[in-house]
């Protein structure tokens, strides 16, 4: 178990590298001068001061090395200055709040809402609620989220007024309950077909028949085994899922004003604001890659079937 | 020589494919999106008929003075900013959103069999370092990487979004290729024609790929569902096709600003939108339950 965690972390470092590697070539390739954007469209910066930022940007550098003396930056912990002097990691620290706020409310609405939902309707596989949630969860599925968010804001935040219209300023939870709910959705839905899933086909296993055989009461079967067995996969997707939504809502955070990760590498790339794109995007992919790492040793400690040697 | 056909019987024997289009044909979930589907790409290919049918079907043909204005008989959808019949326009919207669905699934899943296949078949190092590849393009945040890629590019046409959305769409569908071809590769009848002589390429060819090729076919239904609706994302937050590009998307970030006072400029886009990513869903759902009956 722990050979194998120690394996997985060592395949994370080529994956960081190739990740870094490649967000710097696609940032270096964005159009235009960077030092000349931070004037302003109109206004032009002496040509003195810009040879003196891209000196200290090292943007007379090839790119390789630009990319090794981020990277050695990196390493110390220092995610380099944007090119308005603000330091990236002010600006991490500053937003990464938000978005965990954010995500963490949407999880936590898939798993209150999501996991009743699919016990529910795999409870009464083939009747009404089952007909219902898989209804309600293709619609889901099928809806963009955009639209979602976009209608649901002006009509529940606009028109009735039920929850803030955008931004913040009310904190946690008011301020978040309405985005969080949209962006929870679509995992709400794959988690209720999930567990609906896996709930119908342990209740044909073996060991459900010997328990019953054996005359313990229905619902204790099913809260002992049954639940227990499969929640297994259900889980491992939430897992998966807690690293997507900590990568930020561009599209969410962005209808809702809310100034998380999703929301700064928008503005920063439309700013062509490099330092910011990389830092943030490396910041994305490394939290993805240890989520996905956790969920699967928590996988081997939840079914030891799977448990890797 | 003979070897190849001994191994070509034991696949042919197994009838699949003609057993799976009868399975399908009894499911209404699958009828129902398949014909849903048909009619949206016919939509797609010829819209001038479709978007004829009320008698105005030309979408750039408007009139200023009924901006924004609701239906009104010849325009059942009522009226866009612009004035144009806004039913001519949700038609001929169809097309982007189609052609990118389905192109970008296309180069998905090439590279998906082709990476997936190599990966899965050859193993060890091969498979570690294209791992790794695979690893890097999926932990990417898809609209994120999206996004930076077509700025960098600077010109923003359907072509550059296919290329946009397909450089990071492919890791899904390539990780499950691999490890059915995994499965498939040590499956008996491809231990048996590898012992009669067959080459790498025939195996692969002629034994794994037909046998590992269901899962990421269901998978590709469900990929042109969310690329139809990453592109519709793209364009709403400005950075996907561009007016005067008629698309949903581009509908739809026009409607943003007025939905209080048209709100009608929302729904029928969104509603166009969602009954496409619907269908395509829905026909996974049905490919799925058809090929893996356990899954049902």
């Amino acid at each position: 178990m722990i050979q194998y965690a120690l394996r997985r972390l060592l395949q994370m470092v080529p994956v960081l590298l190739g990740a870094t590697i490649l967000i710097f070539a696609l940032v270096f390739a964005l159009p235009g001068d960077p030092i000349q954007a931070m004037a302003g469209g109109q206004r032009t910066i002496p040509e003195p001061v810009a040879a003196a930022l891209r000196e200290r940007y090292n943007l007379n550098d090839p790119l390789w090395l630009q990319y090794l003396k981020y990277m050695g930056g990196l390493l110390q912990g220092d995610f380099g200055q944007d090119f308005s002097g603000r330091a990236v990691s002010d600006i991490i620290a500053s937003s990464w709040p938000t978005t965990v706020r954010l995500a963490i409310t949407a999880w936590l609405i898939e798993i209150v809402v999501g996991i009743p939902l699919g016990i529910w309707a795999g409870l009464r596989q083939g009747r009404l609620p089952d007909a219902l949630v898989a209804i309600v969860t293709t619609l889901v599925f099928a809806v963009p989220i955009f639209v979602l968010g976009y209608t649901a804001q002006i009509v529940l935040g606009v028109n009735l007024g039920w929850f803030p219209v955008a931004g913040t300023s009310q904190g946690w939870p008011t301020s978040y309950l309405l985005p969080a709910t949209i962006l929870g959705l679509l995992g709400l839905a794959t988690t209720a077909r999930l567990t609906r899933t896996s709930l119908i086909e342990n209740l044909q296993a073996d060991y459900v028949r010997t328990a019953v055989a054996k005359g313990i009461p229905r619902r204790r079967i099913i809260r002992h085994h049954v639940l227990r067995n499969s929640l297994v996969p259900v889980v491992t997707y939430l897992g998966i899922d807690l690293g997507f939504l900590l990568g930020g809502a561009v599209i969410i955070e962005g209808i809702f004003n809310l100034p998380g990760l999703g929301y700064e590498i928008f503005q920063a790339i439309q700013q062509q604001n490099g330092p910011v794109v990389v830092g943030i995007s490396t910041l994305l992919v490394a939290i993805f890659i240890i989520v996905n790492l956790v969920v699967d040793l928590l996988y081997g400690l939840l079914d030891p079937r799977t448990r890797h040697v | 020589m003979s070897s190849a056909t001994a191994a070509e019987v034991s696949i042919e024997t197994t009838g699949r494919p003609r057993g799976v289009l009868r399975k399908l044909l009894r499911r209404p979930r699958f009828v129902i999106s398949a014909t849903a589907l048909s009619l949206l790409v016919l939509m797609a290919v010829a819209p001038a008929p479709f978007a004829g049918i009320f008698g105005h079907g030309d979408p750039r043909a408007c009139d200023l003075a009924r901006s924004g204005s609701g239906a009104a008989p010849g325009h059942p959808f009522g009226f866009d900013i612009q004035g144009c019949d806004l039913y001519a326009q949700v038609v001929y919207g169809a097309r982007p959103s189609i052609t990118i669905g389905i192109a970008v699934t296309l180069i998905s899943v090439l590279v998906a069999v082709a990476v997936g296949s190599i990966a899965g078949y050859y193993g060890g190092v091969v498979d570690s370092v294209l791992g790794r590849v695979i690893d890097v393009f999926y932990g990417f945040p898809f609209i994120v990487a999206a996004i930076v890629i077509l700025t960098a590019v600077g010109v923003r046409n359907i072509w550059t979004v296919c290329a946009a959305l397909a450089a990071f769409s492919w890791p899904t569908m390539t990780r499950v290729m691999r490890s059915s071809v995994i499965v498939a590769k040590n499956a008996e009848y491809v231990r048996a024609a590898r012992a009669l002589g067959a080459s790498d390429l025939r195996i692969l060819r002629r034994h794994i790929l037909p046998n590992a090729f269901a899962p990421v076919l269901v998978l590709a239904s469900l990929s042109v569902a969310g690329i139809i609706a990453g592109e519709a994302s793209l364009t709403f937050l400005g950075v996907g096709l561009q007016p005067p590009t008629i698309s949903w998307g581009v509908q739809l970030n026009t409607a943003q600003s007025y939905f209080n006072s048209a709100s009608h400029l929302l729904l029928y886009p969104s509603i166009f939108l969602s009954v496409t990513v619907l269908a395509f869903v829905l026909l996974g759902d049905a490919v799925r339950d058809a090929v893996d009956p356990k899954a049902h």
